[in-house]
């Protein structure tokens, strides 16, 4: 056979082959150890040197021609293949997919944090204390004698005391200030802190729950001044609402533990019912602050004579009611499902300085 | 505290709009809570007259008017019997909105005849009940403001009534007089003097008042009266009447009227006996317990052993300081009163007023504290009001104690005042404020006033400096850092684990809720609390009566309440405090998680399935990990009463409980309200032991080269036995080789016990063995091997499964 003729027919048999076993059979044929290629390629030992040349060269060139014609058609059979199986693979794409829990944070914990991260950077340490508070810390020692209409106005839940038992019974702190005086006593002056916490008053309606967050703060130095509260409360603001500008109003006011008090009012406007803080023309009440009355250092064994400093206690959950635009306080403790998932956040939305205290 | 803008001109005299003193007001610290203006409802009314009126063509009764208006002439119909022509009246259009009938006039047709608006009576207008005809005005010029007309002729119609929120601190602005003084110390006005009257008895006081010694220390140092004869006690004049009503007071009689008058306009409340109703002397005593009152206010009184009371012969006539008795009470046929002006120690009063139960304008006052040095000149002020209204003649003073003394002074150090508040206020300014409010200086020395109680100190002084110059000019001054550079973290490692663990129960999927920290006294005691340590003496409800023991009650709570609302799965957590006592401190941070119903929603993968306990597992040992506890740990079955006995489980190290998780025991779920199965974790988060050296730098890593080697085990044991007991027997059969142990298969059931017996089943250990030095030889590997199955058949007493 002839070398045109055996091209001819492996070329057709390789185009012919309808799976890679049909394409190996056909290479077995041509290239095989004994295939009719290979045998005709055995034969050029016998021939003279000048015969072998011309007939070598032909033959090699109809084995490569061969070769490259069963790997391009094995590569053809197998995107054919793949392309067959791609088919089959079908799935529908819009079918859910796998389920995930998606877990939240409560707001107030969320808001716990955004204010723990601004005054973590203006210097504030975090302090605790006991929600089943003596008297002496949660009145006495904050300058609310027995006596004191204050006392009154508290709405105190008293703990129970056993017959026998003649101390003034527990109360459940009716605001984190008695942190104050822990703080001091135990870390002594100077001091940043604040104390956010769960507070109690026995007060139940459209806005008040028996149960409620606050959050204390007091700076304690040689040379502090409510000028200095303002700032701090101003930039606290400033930083929490995540607006360029607040303006605050001290309103003269009375707290026991405080002299001069002030009461804070924020400027405001309300749009559409949508609260805009920093502009407009209303003002809202949004904490108490004052300079730490001198009775109160004392009573925490700080000699006011020495020492000055500032306090302010405001609303956890209120502003966070004010940030979020959450309507009602109630549904704070309610732990409506709906509820959680509207206003909680993700697990991963950590409040930071860097990359801003909300999304 | 309430008064309208005419009574606080009786004492100060000013030029300032209604709204500079309003602002005044609430910068003083005074805060204005409301202002009801009456002149606001009437603006809209004009001044008009009637020119003619007609007999209606079709109503016997009615009139067709023309008035002339400042728009031009108008028909209007009128009913009123005394609509005609010449009168001036009060003209109310279309579109004004009339307060009395609360209407919007609109042109309207009566009877066929058109009538373009109304002539309004008093009533329609709110100005009295007078309703018998239209109003005629004896003046006034059409079109002129009706308002304008009434400020000029009875300004007490349009009088705004201002209600300020004073606080507990400042007993001397529950008085208009002492808001007046706040209001001239900042400038707005001058205080007018306040003349007090000679009053020259006529005769000796048949009533004697005597204070008990017991009382004249302490309780009633001062007692004063007179008696007036011969009064007519009618009705009070419109002016004092109208002030009452615009404070919300009820007019009664002139004598009574006359006391209101003396509480509010200068904080000097005052009682009125009956003279002829009072048998013998007046005595103020400490009641012995058991006398009874009959109260001005309608209710019976009993009295307990020590509080005050005033009585005579027959028994006790008053509630001292709080509220007087009924029957020696004015009334309109008293003809001789006895005026009672006394000081009351506030605490006693305090006590006394919330033991009973009785809040009047008296014990309010009372207990805040009213000015000792101003009994007698209230009581002359009062006595001359009383002759000038009722008339009469008074008696001589009669009296027991007298004015305590007040007299204390504090040294004013202006440099601190600065310095404290930040603000620039110079010492003539610091001086002329504290003058301006009572107070008397003598060099640095400054006297407060009697009529300021609360001031006790040099910190005082500061704030009525600071809050007359005004707080709302404080201009922030930053505060400085206290260390430049870098603030360091300054959370306590508790806290971050607190918010590690929050952030870690979000992460697994868990919402966070925030529940009451008291619950109802049954689900405390199916957790183990509800004693009486932890109980609430006055709970807002029977279901906040106990401090929670554990988190899982307001948790199953809330799921109960979801499960309500058709939520059947449910991943709750929360992270806060649970009480074992009722002492402070007596109280521990918990992490609970709670899964109820499956893991997840139907899906076309099969992903549902019932939570279990190895979910609750799962979570806790991912949130115990993520707070740094051990991977080591003991697990126990040393469980709570609230958890399934068999399906529960303790972490622990040693006697040191980390964790409890499992299922939550169907008796409590049923008592809590939770349809199907509920598993949940609570970990102890202060319980995790804390690093002993706290740094950054992680271990080395040692990594082998060598291919680790599993080697798989199947053991058949009784059905009880656990399988960390065999995982653990595993471990030690070569402590250097084996790196690890896992259980992978277990096979338990019916058909395992047809296989392997009764009470038996089986379970699958994994073993990996990390060679260190070298490759393993097969022989090596037995060796392990053969190591591993006779520490675990022995510490199981279970068999190699065949």
């Amino acid at each position: 056979m002839d070398l045109t003729t055996l091209r001819g027919k492996y070329i057709e048999a390789v185009a012919g082959a309808a799976s890679e076993a049909a394409l190996e059979e056909v290479r077995l044929a041509a290239l095989g150890k004994k295939g009719e290629i290979s045998a005709l390629m055995a034969t050029l030992g016998r021939m003279d040197p000048e015969e072998r040349k011309a007939a070598g060269a032909a033959m090699n060139s109809l084995r490569d021609e061969i070769d490259a014609a069963l790997r391009a058609k094995k590569a053809g059979l197998a995107d054919a293949a793949l392309n067959d199986r791609l088919r089959s693979e079908w799935l529908d794409v819009t079918l859910p997919g796998r389920p995930r829990p998606r877990g939240t944070i409560h707001p107030v914990s969320q808001v716990m944090e955004e204010l723990t991260a601004i005054f973590a950077d203006m210097g504030f340490a975090v302090a605790e204390g006991p929600q089943v508070e003596s008297d002496w810390y949660n009145f006495d020692a904050l300058n609310i004698p027995p006596e004191h209409p204050a006392r009154q106005e508290h709405d105190t839940f008293f703990m129970h005391r056993a017959d026998g038992d003649t101390r003034p019974p527990h109360v459940l702190r009716t605001h984190t200030s008695p942190v104050q005086i822990r703080a001091m006593m135990d870390q002594g002056v100077p001091l940043r802190v604040i104390a956010p916490g769960r507070v109690y008053r026995m007060d139940m309606d459209q806005t008040h729950t028996p149960m409620f967050h606050q959050v204390e703060g007091i700076a304690i130095d040689r040379n502090i001044s409510m000028a200095n509260l303002k700032w701090t409360l101003e930039e606290f603001c400033r930083a929490f609402f995540e607006v360029d500008k607040v303006e605050l109003r001290f309103r003269a006011s009375h707290f026991p533990f405080t002299e001069p008090s002030a009461e804070v009012d924020i400027r405001y406007s309300n749009v559409g019912g949508q609260l805009r803080i920093g502009e407009g023309d209303k003002w809202m009440e949004i904490l108490g602050s004052g300079m730490m009355h001198p009775k109160v250092l004392q009573a925490a064994g700080v000699n006011p004579d020495e020492w000055q400093g500032f306090a302010f206690g405001m609303g956890i959950d209120r502003i966070a009611m004010l940030k979020y635009g959450i309507p009602d306080l109630r549904a704070f403790f309610e732990s409506d499902l709906r509820w959680l998932r509207h206003y909680g956040f993700a697990a991963l939305d950590m409040p930071d300085l860097a990359g801003g205290l909300s999304r | 505290m309430k008064f309208t803008l005419s009574w606080l001109k009786d004492h100060l005299d000013t030029a300032a709009s209604l709204d500079d003193i309003l602002y005044a007001l609430t910068d003083l610290g005074l805060e204005v809570e409301e202002v009801v203006n009456p002149a606001a409802k009437l603006a809209s009314f004009t001044i008009a007259k009637v020119l003619a009126a007609e007999q209606h063509p079709d109503a016997d009764r009615l009139r067709v008017c023309s008035v002339l208006t400042d728009e031009g002439e108008k028909q209007i119909v009128c009913g009123a019997p005394n609509a005609r022509a010449g009168i001036t009246v009060v003209l109310c259009k279309p579109g004004d909105h009339v307060p009395g009938i609360d209407t919007t006039l609109g042109v309207g047709k009566i009877r066929g005849v058109e009538s373009h608006g109304m002539m309004a009576s008093e009533r329609e207008l709110e100005l009295s009940d007078e309703h018998n005809g239209i109003i005629e005005l004896p003046s006034g010029e059409v079109g002129q403001r009706f308002i304008d007309w009434l400020a000029a002729h009875r300004p007490d119609a349009v009088d705004p009534m201002v209600h300020v929120k004073v606080t507990p601190n400042r007993p001397d602005a529950l008085g208009v007089r002492g808001i007046a003084r706040d209001l001239a110390a900042r400038g707005i006005g001058t205080l007018k003097p306040l003349t007090i009257p000679q009053i020259d008895g006529q005769f000796d006081c048949p009533v004697v008042v005597q204070i008990d010694p017991a009382l004249k220390a302490k309780g009633c140092p001062h007692f004063a009266g007179r008696l007036i004869r011969g009064v007519t006690n009618g009705p009070s004049p419109a002016w004092l009447q109208q002030r009452l009503k615009a404070i919300g007071l009820r007019p009664i009689s002139a004598l009574v009227d006359i006391t209101n008058y003396f509480t509010f306009g200068l904080n000097r409340p005052l009682h009125v006996f009956d003279a002829a109703k009072v048998k013998g002397a007046l005595r103020i005593h400490p009641a012995e317990g058991g006398e009874q009152m009959l109260a001005l206010d309608g209710k019976t009184y009993t009295l307990r052993p020590g509080m005050m009371a005033i009585s005579d012969d027959v028994g006790v006539e008053s509630l001292a300081g709080i509220m007087g008795g009924e029957v020696s009470g004015c009334t309109p046929e008293t003809t001789d009163v006895f005026l009672e002006s006394a000081w009351w120690d506030p605490i006693t009063i305090a006590a006394t007023g919330r033991a009973l139960k009785i809040n009047s304008d008296a014990r309010y006052r009372f207990e805040r504290g009213v000015d000792p040095a101003f009994t007698l000149p209230g009581l002359d002020l009062a006595t001359q009001m009383v002759l000038d209204l009722c008339g009469g003649t008074p008696s001589h003073l009669a009296q027991d104690g007298g004015p305590i003394d007040t007299k204390r002074a504090y040294r004013l150090t202006p440099a601190r005042v600065i310095s404290l508040v930040g603000m620039d206020i110079p010492e003539a300014e610091q001086r002329a404020t504290l003058e301006a409010l009572g107070f008397t200086l003598n060099g640095d020395m400054a006297t407060p006033p009697s009529w300021r109680p609360d001031v006790l100190g040099e910190a005082d002084l500061i704030e009525e400096v600071a809050r007359v110059a005004s707080l709302t000019k404080l201009v922030g001054t930053p505060l400085p850092r206290v260390l430049a550079g870098v603030p360091k973290p300054i959370l306590t490692p508790l806290q971050q684990r607190e918010r590690s663990a929050r952030r870690t129960i979000a992460a697994l999927g868990y919402n966070e809720c925030v529940t009451y920290s008291f619950i109802d006294e049954a689900a405390a005691k199916l957790f183990g609390g509800g004693e009486d340590a932890v109980r609430v003496d006055n709970p807002i409800s029977s279901e906040m009566s106990h401090l929670r023991p554990d988190l899982l009650p307001g948790l199953l709570r809330a799921a109960a309440r979801n499960q309500a609302r058709g939520f059947m799965d449910l991943s709750l957590a929360e992270i806060g405090p649970a009480f074992f006592g009722g002492e402070p401190g007596e109280q521990h941070l918990q992490a609970t998680g709670l899964l109820i119903g499956h893991v997840a929603p139907r899906d076309p993968y099969g992903s549902r399935r019932p939570v279990d306990v190895f979910d609750a597992k799962a979570d806790a040992e991912a949130v115990l990990s993520a707070l740094g506890a051990p991977a080591r740990v003991q697990i126990t079955r040393k469980v709570a009463g609230w958890w399934h006995p068999g399906r529960s489980g303790v972490i622990g190290l040693g006697p040191n409980v980390l964790a409890t998780f499992g299922e939550v025991h169907p008796k409590v779920l049923a008592e809590m309200g939770i349809k199907g199965a509920a598993v949940a974790f609570t970990i102890l988060v202060a319980n995790i032991p804390y690093p002993k050296v706290k740094t950054p730098t992680r271990p080395a890593l040692t990594i082998s080269d060598l291919q680790a080697v599993d080697r798989d085990f199947a053991f058949v044991v009784d059905k009880e036995v656990e399988g960390l007991t065999a995982v653990n027997a595993a471990l030690g059969a070569d402590k250097t080789l084996i790196a690890s142990v896992r259980i992978f298969d277990q096979f338990t059931g019916d058909k395992a016990e047809a296989q392997m017996g009764a009470g038996k089943k089986s379970i699958a250990l994994t073993v990996r063995l990390q060679p260190t030095d070298k490759t393993l030889t097969e022989a090596e590997i037995e060796s392990v091997s053969a190591r591993v199955i006779d520490k675990v058949t022995k510490a199981t007493g279970g068999a190699l499964r065949g």
